[in-house]
């Protein structure tokens, strides 16, 4: 990237901040004026990371030094493939969720827009980071934000859940400290290409040391990604939150995997010596019992949003056990999948708000007691079919069908392939694994796989039929076009996924080739040329 | 003084982390300010420990081995401060509990 495009690097996280803190200069009465801001400044960020994505995908490894030190001593933005991508994914989501907003939610509190342009600051500036410390600072901007957009609305469920989550939240931010400082201490170094260097070279002493700060460290992320032991928080958060918060922070637990993507094969990849492959059992372990947890969980949840959260479980926990295979391959459909099903946790996330809006409170316990204690009200319950049913409930349906469709690895959405793609790479490592490996692993991965999707398949239809089919009282929700629009922006942008598989595997394949043989991510970053000084006469 | 350090890390960090696991909420935000003390001390120390040394070069010359390692006490600095700023949110969200609920258990309820 040369000439001014260079500096677009920073945009993604200067941009928000400058909105944001420009939206909160206006109070809540011009309401009008601060959606429009926050819309233009999300767009924006939008197309830059669009253009970004581009860029990363020709050029490779791009360095914008903040402050024109030297990598290893300033603070470095690093653009690749991978931090491209998530760049993408969040603007897509976050432009989704906002324009949903607009419809009712963002009047419902105080300074949604702000805490949104924040939110998403501190999401890009975590993605863009080539800093441990650096990290640290984007990770509580964007916790930060998030404790208060998951109060956005106020009431006793959202204080509650809110309380738990900033108190977990806080206690991970400990451990993400101690973890950086022990890092620090050891290698003297919180440049992450630069530690890619020094890890190799460290006395034996001093890798315990290293490898206990950096599994410390990874208590952080694995709390933000929600791996089993760690992930309960996520259960009571997530529901509680606003439906456009909720789809927001659905981007939010892919900040702790991709961090755990970006470092484990930067760090403990194959060139660290004794240190290489570190913590990958745990990963992989930790991930398959969070598949198997979220499956329990999907077949047990009755209401809509704790089946998107144990859904998320699911994604969280297969996104995990694919980095802790550390193979090329796996993590390039593991990739596609962790878009595909963001993007489709997202949506659903914003469609159970309009789906639960002609509800009342208390349909979900009826439909419960209904189903166990048998239909007595099939006689009456009959639906006129064809003329009435309403055009609000047939959009609702179909994306419910095409969320569906994508949380089970149905074609012709890009589940389908995403878990195709995982699927044939795990057979490959079968196929082709030494025999002093361990492919029982693979084949446990792959039977979760399977099983996820069926689970999905019985809840959702389960679900599906008691919401559309089998209405309690057919009351249709009142729905603006600005909310539905964004439920289906998001569910077409998965159909594209599927149509332009090619381009689209090639990329991410490129992505995690390039994740996996990280040299050319730490030469770039450490030769990283400075900005010339201008020139000056010295003469003295 | 390693060992008054040590000890005293021990000492925050081990109350901090029972006050973190007792259910009324004025514990729990003591138990985290402790907990933050504790972390902070221990990110100070990383930097080993050293008295009467600048942690800034004086003179052009000199060898490394004479000076204070500034890097953690920067990390320190931002620590604090972000410590400091979550704390206070999360009283603010302690004391909405507090008012929603007429009661400072953490789960908005008695057992």
């Amino acid at each position: 990237m040369e000439g001014w495009a260079h500096h677009l690097i920073v945009a993604p996280v200067v941009l928000p901040l400058v909105a944001g803190a420009l939206l909160a200069v206006y109070d809540e009465r011009r309401q009008f004026l601060k959606g429009l801001i926050n819309l233009i400044s999300t767009l924006a960020t939008l197309y830059v990371s669009v253009v970004l994505l581009q860029a990363a995908d020709t050029v490779g490894t791009s360095v914008y030094l903040v402050g024109n030190w030297p990598a290893a001593f300033g603070i470095v933005l690093v653009l690749d493939r991978l931090s491209a991508l998530m760049l993408v994914l969040t603007a897509v989501l976050g432009s989704a969720a906002l324009i949903f907003s607009l419809g009712r939610w963002h009047t419902a509190g105080a300074h949604f827009h702000t805490l949104f342009q924040f939110l998403l600051m501190g999401v890009n500036g975590a993605f863009l980071t080539g800093d441990l410390f650096n990290l640290f600072v984007f990770f509580e901007v964007l916790l930060a934000a998030s404790y208060g957009l998951l109060l956005h609305g106020s009431g006793p469920r959202r204080v509650q859940a809110s309380l738990h989550y900033i108190v977990v939240n806080l206690t991970g931010a400990f451990f993400f400290l101690v973890g950086v400082s022990l890092i620090y201490g050891v290698t003297g170094t919180l440049n992450m290409a630069d530690l890619a260097i020094r890890i190799p070279a460290l006395p034996a002493d001093d890798r315990m040391l290293l490898e206990a700060g950096a599994a410390i460290v990874g208590i952080a992320f694995l709390v933000k990604a929600a791996m089993w032991p760690l992930g309960f928080w996520l259960l009571s958060a997530y529901p509680a939150a606003a439906a456009p918060v909720a789809a927001v922070f659905a981007v939010l637990s892919k900040v702790g995997i991709y961090v755990l993507l970006r470092l484990c094969p930067l760090l403990f990849g194959a060139p660290a010596g004794e240190s290489a492959g570190y913590g990958s059992t745990v990963l992989l372990v930790g991930g398959l019992i969070t598949i198997a947890y979220g499956i329990a969980g999907v077949l047990a949840a009755q209401a809509l949003t704790r089946i998107a959260a144990f859904s998320l479980l699911v994604s969280s926990g297969t996104l995990l056990a694919a980095i802790g295979l550390s193979d090329a391959e796996v993590t390039g459909a593991a990739l596609l999948y962790l878009v595909g099903s963001t993007l489709a946790i997202g949506a659903f996330f914003l469609l159970i708000e309009l789906i639960e809006r002609g509800q009342n409170p208390g349909a979900d316990l009826i439909a419960v007691t209904a189903e166990a204690f048998g239909d007595e009200d099939d006689a009456q319950g009959e639906v006129e079919v064809g003329s009435s049913f309403p055009g609000t409930l047939a959009v609702l349906g179909a994306c419910f069908a095409g969320c569906a469709l994508m949380l089970i690895g149905l074609p012709p959405l890009s589940g389908f392939i995403a878990k195709l793609a995982l699927l044939a790479a795990l057979f490959e490592g079968v196929a082709t694994a030494p025999a002093a490996s361990w492919p029982v692993a693979n084949w446990i991965f792959i039977g979760l796989l399977v099983l996820s999707g069926l689970a999905a398949l019985l809840t959702l239809s389960r679900v599906g039929i008691r919401t559309f089919w089998a209405p309690v009282d057919a009351v249709v929700p009142r729905i603006l076009v600005v909310e539905v629009v964004p439920v289906i922006f998001l569910l077409l942008l998965t159909l594209v996924l599927s149509v332009q598989g090619g381009p689209v595997m090639r990329y991410m394949q490129d992505t995690a080739r390039a994740v996996h043989a990280p040299s050319s991510y730490v030469e770039g970053v450490l030769a990283a040329p400075r900005v010339p000084a201008p020139t000056m006469e010295v003469g003295r | 003084m390693e060992l008054v350090l040590a000890i005293s890390i021990g000492i925050l960090a081990g109350s901090g982390v029972w006050l973190l696991l007792r259910p009324r909420t004025y514990q729990v935000i003591i138990g985290l300010s402790l907990c933050s003390y504790a972390v902070n001390l221990f990110i100070f120390s990383m930097g080993r420990l050293r008295s009467g040394a600048p942690p800034i070069l004086t003179s052009q010359t000199g060898s490394l081995a004479d000076y204070a390692d500034p890097v953690p006490q920067a990390l320190v600095l931002t620590a604090i401060v972000i410590g400091f700023a979550t704390t206070a949110l999360f009283l603010v969200v302690l004391l909405a509990s507090r008012g929603l609920t007429a009661t400072d258990h953490v789960d908005g309820q008695e057992q």
